[in-house]
């Protein structure tokens, strides 16, 4: 097959593109340049986009004997990725970027690009199974499944891509337990990066302050913080920074009357106004989830019509699964959502904006992003 | 092992760097077996100095220069940068009001750069002087600068030929415009030597860039040629080898290596020239009969390119195309799958695709200007490599276009 490999100059991606070569693939390495402005995502191993990256992917490719290249995404990030993070945040919910980003980026611009191209697949660094069945007469139906690697498992921020997209994806590391072992299949193959620093936080946050950062790009709007009872407690500089369930640095000079912590329980952004209370305001047992995929047609349960009832949900990157049952729904504009009923303990402190994927096992069967999430 | 290796498949790209000939491999090589620092007065060093000095008067010869108007460089952009600071610099301390510097908009980044650097620390005013939609300066423009501003203007620098379309600039009439108000002037001819010829006395340039490697010798040695009375300041400090301005211990083999190169190449101009242009003129058909959408850039191949006499409008071994709809790192990564090497032509930061400022100095729009792909012919270039291209193309255009399509490369005019 003609591969292309997704570079980003770090471990993972590297030890991937190899894989992919010794699987006999004919493999050519793309860099996604996320960012025209050289200087913006540069600090140093944190984002996954800075020059030195560029840099690291090209030596790796070298090293894989692949051609390199350098593809300039950087207008569709903004216009998908970046521009949703600020609009999500801007409406008071709470999105994943890394969600948006292998949604419009990685599975979309970068997928549509390779195959219009010619090449018949895309390889990451990311750490999920497809696990493949046949059928008895011939067909080949692809599944999407937890890596083996609980910690590092990726599957959540996969899941946005749907059946079409995963058809065209390989996870070469999909197989792999642990970090460590990835670490060391670099280090054989001579790749400069076996030891460079995961990275974390949202890569156009370069400085990991993404309070600051909203606060550049849509403006200081102070406003009041308030108890549930409508009572004044603080003052923030823009509701849009705050998210559901958060605890820290929400600033209240007094503590609460009873003394116990308050989070954030509700963001209003049309009054500007950050509401907080008790953690049991946070505890929620349904979510309506909306743009649904589905990895097959919706599938049906067996205990009550429509009904899936032995799966999990995850509402966050590393969130636990808790037990649920779930249904493909309907929005009100038509479009494919998911009802959740949790079956076991409660979630605490979802927003909406989160992404939710239903799981059975470790097998994906869908995905959605948090509308609304409430205690019945 | 004296020989040099030829570039695997259909090798398009001789603007980015050519082979090195046999007998400027075999120079470096047998100079690079000996030892001396040609600054040292005993007899190894001494012998090292004969082959520097030997090599300067045979780079002179090559060019029209006097021997001592050579300075060895480690290359064209270290030329570049040396021509454009230490003249402003020069220029500037004997007379303070010498701040503006005139620079045509199609220049190198090695050119532009320290420009704008210099605008950027050292007061310095840049004029970005206009083409027209062929890449040629715009004579009128620089006239009216230099009549509004001659006493303020320190230096003005014009290429030879463009490295990305290969527009030949009107050297001489800027040097006519620029000397009737006392103004010096550098041309950056890295990508003309070997192709048309070049004579630094006869064109009365002040100052010119050369490099090695675009002409059959090794990469990281050059030369700014540069008159004696001109105000040169130094940009490398040390131990000041080549005349006080240029410091650090000279490369003999390479030095070396390039004066033969040098001599090889521009004796062999009146037979490769015309040569390359009819190799040059059979890639231009054969682009626009694969791709009737294909845009030559630059001017239109004349008559004169690469004859003896000629007036040519551009280098006898540059082709430059914008494919509308398509981008240009689409098709270089599809021709390289086809064995087809050729290059965007425009500058990388970081390997990221950035529209030519050349083009768009030419009035080229930003959408156009993303599928540009630049074919550059050299001494080993045959029919062969431009029939591959021109067999490989229609392919490999329809597919970027495709991939723009998805790209959202659109209202080109191709994609549709």
């Amino acid at each position: 097959m003609r591969v292309l490999a997704a570079m980003s100059g770090g471990v993972d991606s590297a030890v991937a593109a190899a894989l992919a070569v010794e699987a006999g693939h004919d493999v050519v390495g793309v860099h996604m340049a996320l960012s025209r402005n050289r200087d913006q995502f540069r600090t140093g191993s944190r984002g996954c986009c800075s020059i030195e990256d560029a840099g690291d992917a090209r030596r790796a490719a070298d090293v894989l004997g692949i051609p390199y290249y350098v593809w300039d995404l950087s207008e569709r990030f903004e216009e998908t990725v970046v521009a949703d993070f600020l609009a999500e945040y801007e409406a008071g919910r709470t999105p994943n970027p890394c969600v948006r980003c292998n949604e419009h980026i990685k599975f979309e611009a970068l997928l549509d690009k390779a195959t219009a191209l010619g090449f018949d697949a895309v390889a990451t660094g990311h750490y999920a199974r497809v696990v493949t069945h046949e059928a008895p007469d011939g067909t080949v139906a692809r599944e999407l499944h937890r890596s083996p690697n609980a910690e590092k498992d990726q599957s959540y921020v996969l899941a946005v891509m749907g059946p079409d997209r995963l058809a065209r994806a390989m996870f070469p590391l999909g197989g792999f337990a642990s970090k460590a072992e990835v670490r060391a299949e670099a280090e054989r193959r001579g790749l400069s990066v076996s030891a460079k620093p995961d990275s974390y936080d949202i890569c156009f946050v370069a400085d990991g302050d993404t309070r600051g950062f909203l606060r550049d790009r849509l403006g200081s709007r102070p406003g009041e913080v308030v108890d549930t009872a409508g009572n004044v407690v603080g003052e923030h500089d823009g509701a849009y920074a705050y998210t559901v369930g958060q605890r820290k640095g929400l600033g209240l000079g007094r503590p609460a009357e009873d003394g116990r912590a308050r989070y954030v329980v509700d963001v209003q952004t049309s009054s500007n106004t950050v509401v907080v209370g008790p953690a049991e305001l946070l505890s929620v047992d349904r979510v309506a989830a909306e743009k649904a995929v589905w990895f097959e047609a919706p599938p049906l349960g067996t205990v009550e019509p429509g009904w899936l009832d032995d799966v999990e949900v995850q509402v966050r990157a590393h969130g636990t699964p808790v037990p649920a049952r779930a249904r493909a729904a309907t929005a009100a504009d038509g479009t494919p959502a998911i009802d959740v009923e949790l079956t076991g303990r409660p979630l605490r402190g979802v927003a909406a904006g989160q992404s939710l994927v239903v799981y059975r096992g470790t097998h994906v069967l869908g995905q959605g992003t948090v509308a609304r999430a409430w205690r019945d | 092992m004296t020989t040099p290796e030829a570039p695997a498949g259909a090798y398009l790209d001789h603007a980015a760097t050519t082979p090195m000939s046999r007998a400027a491999l075999e120079a470096y090589l047998a100079e690079a077996g000996r030892t001396g620092n040609a600054s040292s007065l005993h007899s190894t060093g001494r012998a090292a100095r004969r082959a520097v000095e030997e090599s300067r008067e045979s780079v002179a010869a090559s060019l029209g220069a006097r021997p001592s108007e050579v300075i060895f460089t480690a290359g064209g952009t270290e030329a570049d940068n040396l021509a454009i600071k230490g003249i402003f610099w020069g220029r500037r301390r004997q007379d303070p009001r010498r701040t503006r510097v005139l620079v045509s908009a199609v220049e190198h980044h090695a050119v532009l750069d320290p420009a704008f650097w210099l605008a950027g620390h050292a007061g310095a005013e840049i004029v970005l002087l206009p083409v027209d939609g062929a890449g040629r300066l715009d004579l009128a423009a620089l006239r009216a600068e230099l009549v509004e501003h001659a006493d303020e203007v320190a230096l003005v620098s014009v290429m030879w030929a463009n490295n990305e379309v290969g527009t030949l600039q009107p050297v001489r009439d800027v040097v006519r415009l620029a000397h009737q108000h006392g103004v010096p002037v550098h041309t950056d001819a890295v990508q003309a030597v070997g192709q048309v010829e070049v004579d630094f006395a006869a064109s009365g340039v002040d100052a010119m860039t050369v490099t090695a490697h675009k002409l059959g010798g090794p990469i990281g040695v050059g030369a700014l040629l540069a008159r004696r009375d001109l105000p040169l300041e130094a940009v490398l400090h040390g131990g000041g080898q080549e005349r006080g301005v240029r410091s650090g211990t000279l490369d003999v083999p390479a030095i070396r290596s390039f004066a033969v190169a040098l001599a090889e190449t521009v004796a062999a101009r009146p037979e490769r020239a015309p040569h390359l242009a009819a190799l040059r003129d059979a890639l231009v058909a054969g682009v626009r009969a694969a791709d009737p959408q294909a845009v030559l850039r630059g001017p239109e191949p004349a008559e004169g390119d690469g004859l003896p006499g000629g007036a040519p409008a551009r280098l006898p071994g540059n082709a430059h195309f914008t494919f509308p709809g398509a981008e240009g790192d689409s098709l270089l990564y599809l021709l390289d799958s086809a064995g087809v090497q050729a290059s965007t032509g425009s500058a990388c930061q970081a390997g990221v695709p950035q529209p030519s400022h050349v083009l768009l100095a030419m009035g080229v729009p930003e959408l156009e200007a993303r599928g540009a792909l630049r074919f550059s012919l050299g001494a080993t270039s045959t029919t062969g490599d431009v029939e591959r291209l021109v067999a490989a193309l229609p392919q490999v255009v329809e597919r970027a276009r495709a991939a723009g399509l998805v790209s959202g490369l659109v209202g080109a005019g191709g994609a549709a």
